[in-house]
């Protein structure tokens, strides 16, 4: 059923942290090895020792250089990007089979791989691009929020959470419920000033980045010479004797 | 956009081919303009025949074909799949017209089956440039342009087609057979201007999402990439990062133009103002086979120029 389903009050998301990102890769690549075995795999890899590799991931992390304005310095940043599971998104709508679907009950986007006819129109609805087609395995696939993981009861408490999240060696990736105002992580988004990306789409990401906190100083960051100015007639009695003794 | 043969394919032909279903189905239900059985049945075969090669085309474009089926299911939302459903449905009233001509049946039921047909074939040109408007993340379809330019190319082809089914079989020149190239003429007219608007609108157009916008770092400055996610291509650069046609763009514009409606609108006043019936076949045969091929090329320049914005997270626009 590719009609979206009326807004859950549950929203099952991730709030990514550009302050710590690092952009180690970490998350990209345990979460390709997690969903290469998963339910939603394997993820194929075409010409994966040749010349030119082709295979779906279903993270990708961007190094961004950002110029830095008047007032905030010149950066660096390190932005992970995946499926946002959006709470209207065209992906799903514009799917003629029903092999695109939005959860009722947490807002999941996932693809029914046995439904997909592969037209890819879901990949070209994608604003974000979310979703990535597997030539060998003629479907799209994109990030289930590791769907097999979080509700999976025979793992501990502690891993039933997305392997991106798992895998962060600075804990810049976050995952819960965004749907609930009271979760840690709708907490963190308030205090953070979390943000959509491109919300003029208007497809209303339910996942949120957390911006850069502002560098200490704008200048602080550059490498000037620094005027020396110490007035000795306030100095302790040591410290003005030495003065004179080296002025010398 | 990554222009695909299969699609190229099954959009210019599928509406030429609904176009002249929509052209049968109003000849037989305004009945008074007479053309003759045998160029009625031609013109119906012929547009059956064009739209299912294009469905067959879009088929293989599929990655899976055998589960296609399953994309009836979802009209409710889907123009991909409401496409499927109003061509399919589309020959219903074709068949039925055909059958009732081929049978002498002069009944009043052409009439309304050629007004179902006419409806049903508009229906689905509507649904098949429904797939692209409704794409948001694509400008250069997301317009009120293109709409218009499906309906009207669908049409213009339509016409040079069923003008020289007319000329080459309708050999007692039959009033509607003398009116055809004025239609092909008022067409090519009509498409040449909606082409041109359409291509000033893309050129235009300063898209409201950026790179900034698209990681939301905007408030720190402006955004290059530094370093890309990955060295090699992937599915996503291959096929919304498509890059050859802005070398040629302006050339391969001119020459779809040219063949598209430049060839046809000439033919038809030479025509016009040449009274020869074999004149006219020749005109209407170069006026065919150039419209279609315009097409080819204007079809190919709609998915080779159109941006995504997914590429700004790439930063290979200022904007989308």
């Amino acid at each position: 059923m590719t009609m979206l389903p009326p807004p859950s009050p549950k929203k099952l998301g991730l709030v990514i942290d550009l302050d710590t990102c690092v952009g180690c890769h970490a998350c990209a690549v345990a979460c390709k090895e997690w969903n290469d075995g998963g339910q939603f795999g394997p993820l194929p890899d075409e010409h994966a020792y040749e010349k030119n590799p082709l295979g779906v991931w279903f993270n990708r992390v961007h190094s961004y250089e950002v110029t830095g304005t008047e007032k905030t310095s010149a950066m660096t940043v390190h932005f992970p990007r995946s499926c946002l599971h959006c709470e209207t998104p065209d992906c799903v709508t514009v799917c003629p089979t029903g092999a695109s679907y939005k959860r009722a009950e947490d807002g999941i986007v996932l693809v029914d791989e046995d439904k997909c006819i592969g037209c890819q129109l879901c990949a070209w609805a994608c604003p974000y691009g979310a979703r990535e087609f597997s030539e060998p395995r003629g479907v799209m696939q994109k990030c289930t929020l590791c769907v097999d993981r979080i509700y999976n009861e025979t793992f501990e408490e502690y891993d039933r959470q997305p392997a991106c999240v798992m895998a962060c060696p600075t804990r810049a990736r976050h995952f819960g419920d965004l749907g609930d105002a009271n979760s840690p992580i709708s907490k963190l988004v308030a205090e953070r000033g979390g943000y959509d990306l491109m919300p003029e789409t208007g497809y209303k990401p339910v996942n949120k980045y957390l911006p850069p906190r502002p560098r200490k100083d704008a200048n602080a960051s550059r490498v000037q010479a620094r005027e020396e100015k110490v007035d000795f007639s306030t100095a302790p009695p040591l410290l003005r004797w030495m003065d004179k003794l080296l002025s010398r | 956009m990554r222009p695909t043969f299969a699609i190229i394919f099954f959009t210019v032909i599928s509406g030429c081919g609904f176009g002249l279903l929509f052209l049968a189905g109003v000849v037989c239900c305004a009945n008074a303009m007479g053309a003759s059985r045998a160029g009625l049945l031609t013109a119906l075969g012929v547009g059956m025949f064009f739209a299912a090669a294009g469905l067959l085309s879009s088929l293989l474009h599929l990655a899976q074909p055998q589960r296609a089926w399953r994309a009836f299911g979802q009209w409710r939302s889907s123009w991909l799949s409401r496409e499927g459903v109003a061509s399919i449905l589309t020959f219903a009233p074709a068949l039925a017209l055909f059958w009732m001509i081929w049978k002498h049946d002069v009944s009043g039921g052409t009439r309304s089956v050629g007004a179902a047909l006419a409806l049903m074939s508009f229906v689905t040109v509507v649904c098949t440039a429904g797939i692209y408007t409704s794409l948001k993340t694509i400008r250069a379809w997301h317009n009120g342009y293109v709409l218009p330019g499906y309906l009207l190319f669908g049409a213009l082809s339509a016409s040079c087609w069923f003008w020289m089914i007319l000329v080459l079989i309708d050999s007692r020149s039959s009033r509607i057979a003398v009116f055809a190239p004025w239609i092909v003429l008022v067409l090519a007219v009509a498409s040449f201007a909606i082409k041109l608007a359409y291509w000033r609108f893309v050129d235009r157009y300063v898209g409201e999402s950026t790179p900034e916008t698209a990681t939301g770092l905007g408030r720190f400055g402006k955004v290059s990439t530094f370093e890309a996610p990955h060295t090699e291509e992937n599915y996503l650069t291959h096929e919304m990062g498509f890059v050859l046609a802005r070398k040629h763009g302006a050339r391969l514009r001119m020459i779809a133009l040219g063949l598209l409606a430049v060839v046809p609108g000439m033919g038809a006043i030479s025509s016009i103002v040449v009274q020869s019936q074999s004149f006219a076949a020749v005109c209407a045969i170069a006026a065919s086979v150039c419209v279609v091929a315009g097409l080819f090329v204007e079809r190919w320049l709609f998915f080779a120029q159109a941006k995504h914005v997914v590429m700004l997270f790439y930063t290979r626009f200022e904007n989308a």
